[in-house]
């Protein structure tokens, strides 16, 4: 303590600009949306790196080792055909990440563009456009994922189309209120004034407005894509075993789970629990700020 | 006996604001006797408001309050069950936006029975036909009708009036009104305020009015206090305050309404944008915007003292009696 | 309001039948030919093909088998299993009741939970309400199959006290059957319903209304009962009714973890199979389920709140 005593007189209270206030992009998220950036920063470097970090070969089965708990090397010990379970279930992280990541791409791409189209165009266009989505609402992400599996061999691509357009309306809905707020403010008017381009007032002005939105909205869907994705793969209508990946591990770990073996299950299980708290998280802090921007 | 009715000394309330207690209102103090309407005048974020929070106990959570309210002898801040409950009847509020104020998914008789059926005892039938009695004296004639209906089928000013109605109901003695008649449009301000001030005057009923409005404070109150960055800084009877100014932000008050009873027809602001009172700088919290500002006045905060029949809180009024509302118009 | 309603069914009617040719003519792209199903690998006779075209009308045009389908489900008639040569419909209505248990037991416990846990976020602040924030943004990261993954592990297996698998017989034993399945399938839901419940009783608590209240001396409680709750309610009923209305397709994953015979599973098991009367019967069914709840929801929200009625009958 002696070391460093200071004299009071010279630390006064701290000035608010040198208080630290977090990484750049984050401000404002709080401790818990710093956390939950850095849970999804070790999430994004295990599915692109998984495979090299993974201590053994995910795939290698050994069923002399089938069900065997943790052991020396082997942290999480092994699943129903003896694969080192540690290795698959960062293995695993890839398809379990890339799949909700192309989702959320994919609807908020074609969800954005059908909002500021329909809030910008209005009229007849607006109606029958919403009107479609309306009907496209009325089918859960499941049942959609069904119908395509049926169509198309089940796969994570066909999974993630599925979802994609499941989410489409949900997305284009909430950013249409938005995109409809945003056009009615006078700057857009002014720049309508000016003679701009609709288009380029769409992607310069309106869109750029409506980001802080769409980023929040994008890390919401993060979450309920990750389920639905997981969820799909457990039915088996998406990514397939043997491959890993953790929706199929908590379906493939149900075996073990009767016998008294959670282990595959529950570490799968506990990964996407994980993910899914920290994307919430992050979403909905990123929700605050953008309401408290916009409004 | 005093002859106060209400009376507040050194109020002082604090309230948390991005995350720290600041001050709101500070040191006030003022008497209000039976039968007497006082105005209370400011523009917004003067603490007019929650002065009228302060005597009916709905600060906002996390405020921190000292000084006394006393209602007929006994301090507001005590009351609990029984005695609570009849404070809250003897005084009634009257609210800026009876649209926001009033339940939207009850009916209008739901609203104004719900005092009387739920504290008095008083039966379903008995509360309804007291309430269409008390519509028609604020001139809202088809009141059975009336009580069947949502807030969102009246207009702002039915609405009002039928505010004021329960208002009345419970027979009150002191009548809170905080802006009642700013959220209407203007041609049935006139309307609602002449009810108002006709329903006061035959009940006997004290009332603290705030307003921003000087002149309207004038008309109806027989004393008028202003207020600036959470203190009263002159408190008078109100043709006294309107003529004679004693303080320099009055005097700007008085002259930022358009005069044309005088030769010149001349508008004069006040500079600068009010404070509230943890805006206020050191000194006399007016010292940033005032005309007339001296050393003293950033030096040290101005006591509310006696002046005139009334009291004032500025180090040069003395010396200024009588020549602001000239310093007004040509400032 | 009477204008309201009727307009609200019509949007009905036009959505299911838009829905119902977005599932049939999604399934006529499905690739397989049903003659080689329904012959299951012998070699057929032309007379036998066209016997089998003519008895399930394969040769019409697709747009005379899209109105032949939808108007025998108006029926109640969903068609041949061509895999099963069963009705669709028997095969659904076997199999509906333990679904509708199964999201009546859930959508109860949603409520319950829900509704209370938001109710004690909402008024209390402090421990209390960051103990409910706290559990409800884990459980509502809690997908129904890990749900169910981590119930039977803890709850089956090692305590025994519920049985594993299966839908039972009798009320009681059906009831210990559907207890888990029922938890799994609303954990996430019950934290979605607590949220809104929480920041609806928050909203409303902040209301200058409540506050007319509180100056008129209402005891607290009865304005919590007669304003805040009340007021409140609207939001909660839309979500508890969104909620209620996506369970039928979520309970598929549900069941499938429980082996549950109910429709859900009974989907997935025909969408692996490519039972395509199956999976358009039952994806109707379940479209037109989330259809009719959501209207329902509508209403109810017209009900409690007096400003929307207006605003359709004024229109």
């Amino acid at each position: 303590m002696s070391a460093i005593e200071l004299d009071p007189t010279v630390v006064g209270p701290v000035p608010a600009t040198r208080r630290w206030r977090g990484v750049p992009g984050l401000r404002g998220t709080g401790v818990a949306g710093h956390l939950s950036a850095l849970v999804l920063a070790i999430a994004g470097v295990v599915a692109v790196f998984g495979q090299w970090l993974a201590p053994h070969d995910p795939d290698l089965t050994n069923l002399s080792y089938a069900f065997v708990g943790p052991i020396e090397g082997h942290p999480l010990g092994f699943d129903s055909q003896g694969r080192d379970l540690l290795s698959r279930i960062l293995a695993g992280a890839r398809s379990s990440l890339l799949g909700p990541t192309a989702v959320v791409t994919l609807a908020m791409i074609v969800g954005t563009f059908l909002a500021v189209a329909t809030a910008w165009k209005g009229g007849r266009f607006d109606r029958w456009v919403s009107a479609g989505l309306d009907v496209l609402f009325a089918f859960p992400a499941i049942v959609l994922a069904i119908i395509v599996s049926v169509i198309v061999e089940p796969s994570l691509m066909s999974a993630t189309i599925a979802l994609s357009i499941a989410y489409t309306p949900y997305i284009a809905r909430v950013l249409r209120s938005a995109a409809l707020r945003e056009r009615a403010r006078d700057y857009i008017a002014a720049l309508e004034v000016q003679g701009l381009r609709a288009w380029i007032i769409c992607v310069r002005h309106l869109g750029r407005n409506l980001l802080p939105l769409i980023v929040a909205q994008g890390a919401v869907l993060f979450g309920y894509a990750m389920v639905d994705l997981a969820a799909i793969s457990f039915l088996g209508l998406g990514v397939r075993p043997p491959q890993a990946d953790w929706g199929v591990m908590v379906s493939t770990g149900q075996s073990g789970v009767l016998q008294g073996y959670p282990l595959e299950s529950l570490s799968a299980g506990v990964c996407i629990i994980a993910v899914v708290i920290a994307v919430n998280i992050l979403g909905e802090r990123l929700t605050e700020r953008a309401n408290s921007v916009t409004r | 006996m005093s002859d106060a009715f209400l009376e507040l000394q050194q109020v002082t309330v604090r309230l948390p604001i991005s995350g720290e207690l600041r001050t709101v209102l500070h040191d006030v103090s003022f008497r209000i006797a039976p039968g007497e309407a006082v105005g209370l005048v400011g523009e917004s974020g003067s603490g007019k408001s929650m002065t009228a929070r302060a005597v009916a106990r709905l600060l906002p959570p996390g405020a921190e309050s000292s000084g006394t309210v006393l209602f007929a002898g006994n301090d507001v801040a005590a009351l609990k069950g029984a005695a609570l409950r009849a404070f809250r009847a003897e005084v009634a509020v009257v609210f800026q936006d009876p649209r926001a104020h009033i339940n939207p998914v009850r009916t209008i008789g739901d609203f104004m029975t719900e005092a009387l059926r739920t504290n008095h005892d008083v039966s379903r039938a008995d509360a309804a036909a007291k309430a269409v009695s008390l519509l028609a004296e604020v001139g809202i004639a088809d009141g059975q009708r009336r009580l069947e209906q949502h807030p969102h089928e009246l207009s702002g000013g039915l609405l009002q009036r039928v505010m004021i109605a329960t208002a009345l109901l419970t027979e009150p003695k002191l009548l809170l009104a905080d802006e009642p008649t700013t959220a209407l449009d203007v041609t049935t301000q006139s309307d609602v305020m002449a009810i108002l001030d006709e329903l006061r005057r035959e009940r006997g009923m004290s009332m603290l009015f705030i307003t921003h409005d000087l002149e309207l404070a004038g008309a109806v109150c027989d004393r008028t206090a202003v207020m600036y960055a959470g203190q009263l800084v002159e408190e008078r009877t109100s043709s006294a305050l309107h003529d004679d100014p004693l303080h320099p932000y009055t005097a700007g008050l008085v002259g930022a309404r358009p005069r044309i009873d005088g030769d010149v027809v001349r508008l004069s602001a006040i500079p600068g944008r009010p404070r509230s009172a943890f805006e206020a700088p050191a000194g006399c919290a007016f010292n940033d915007r005032c005309v007339h500002v001296v050393d003293d006045c950033v030096a040290s905060r101005p006591a509310l003292e006696p002046l005139d029949g009334g009291s004032v809180r500025c180090h040069r009024a003395v010396e200024l009696r009588g020549r602001l509302q000239e310093g007004a118009a040509h400032g | 309001m009477l204008k309201f309603v009727v307009r609200r069914l019509m949007m009905l009617v036009v959505t299911l039948f838009v829905a119902s040719f977005a599932i049939y003519s999604a399934m006529y792209l499905a690739p397989g030919n049903p003659i080689a199903a329904l012959l299951g690998g012998r070699t057929p006779t032309p007379e036998a093909i066209a016997v089998l075209e003519e008895r399930y009308h394969l040769n019409d045009p697709f747009i005379v088998r899209y109105l032949r389908w939808v108007g025998g489900a108006l029926r109640g008639d969903f068609g041949v299993s061509i895999q099963l040569r069963q009705e669709v419909s028997t095969l659904i209505s076997q199999r509906i009741g333990t679904t509708v248990q199964l999201v009546l037991y859930a959508s109860l416990i949603i409520v319950v939970v829900g509704v209370a846990l938001g109710i004690v976020g909402g008024l209390r602040k402090g421990v209390l309400d960051n103990v409910v924030i706290v559990a409800t943004t884990v459980s509502a990261a809690v997908p129904s199959f890990v749900a169910s993954i981590i119930l039977l592990s803890v709850f089956a297996v090692n305590l025994g006290w519920f049985p594993a698998l299966g839908t039972g017989e009798g009320f009681v034993d059906q009831l210990r059957h559907l207890t888990l399945p029922a938890v799994a399938l609303a954990f996430s839901s019950i934290a979605l319903v607590a949220r809104i419940t929480r920041s609806a009783v928050r909203e409303e608590l902040s209301r200058e209304h409540v506050q007319t209240a509180v100056s008129r001396g209402i005891p607290y409680r009865t304005v919590v009962r007669r304003h805040v709750m009340r007021n409140a309610a609207i939001p909660i009923t839309t979500v508890v009714g969104i909620t209620v209305a996506s369970l039928f397709a979520a309970s598929a994953v549900v069941e499938r973890a429980f082996s549950l015979n109910g429709i859900g599973a009974y989907l997935i098991q025909a969408a692996l199979s490519k039972d395509i009367a199956v999976v358009q019967g039952i994806s109707l069914v379940i479209v037109a389920i989330f259809v009719v709840v959501n209207a329902i929801v509508d209403f109810l929200y017209a009900v409690l709140d007096p400003r929307v009625s207006l605003g359709a009958s004024a229109a």
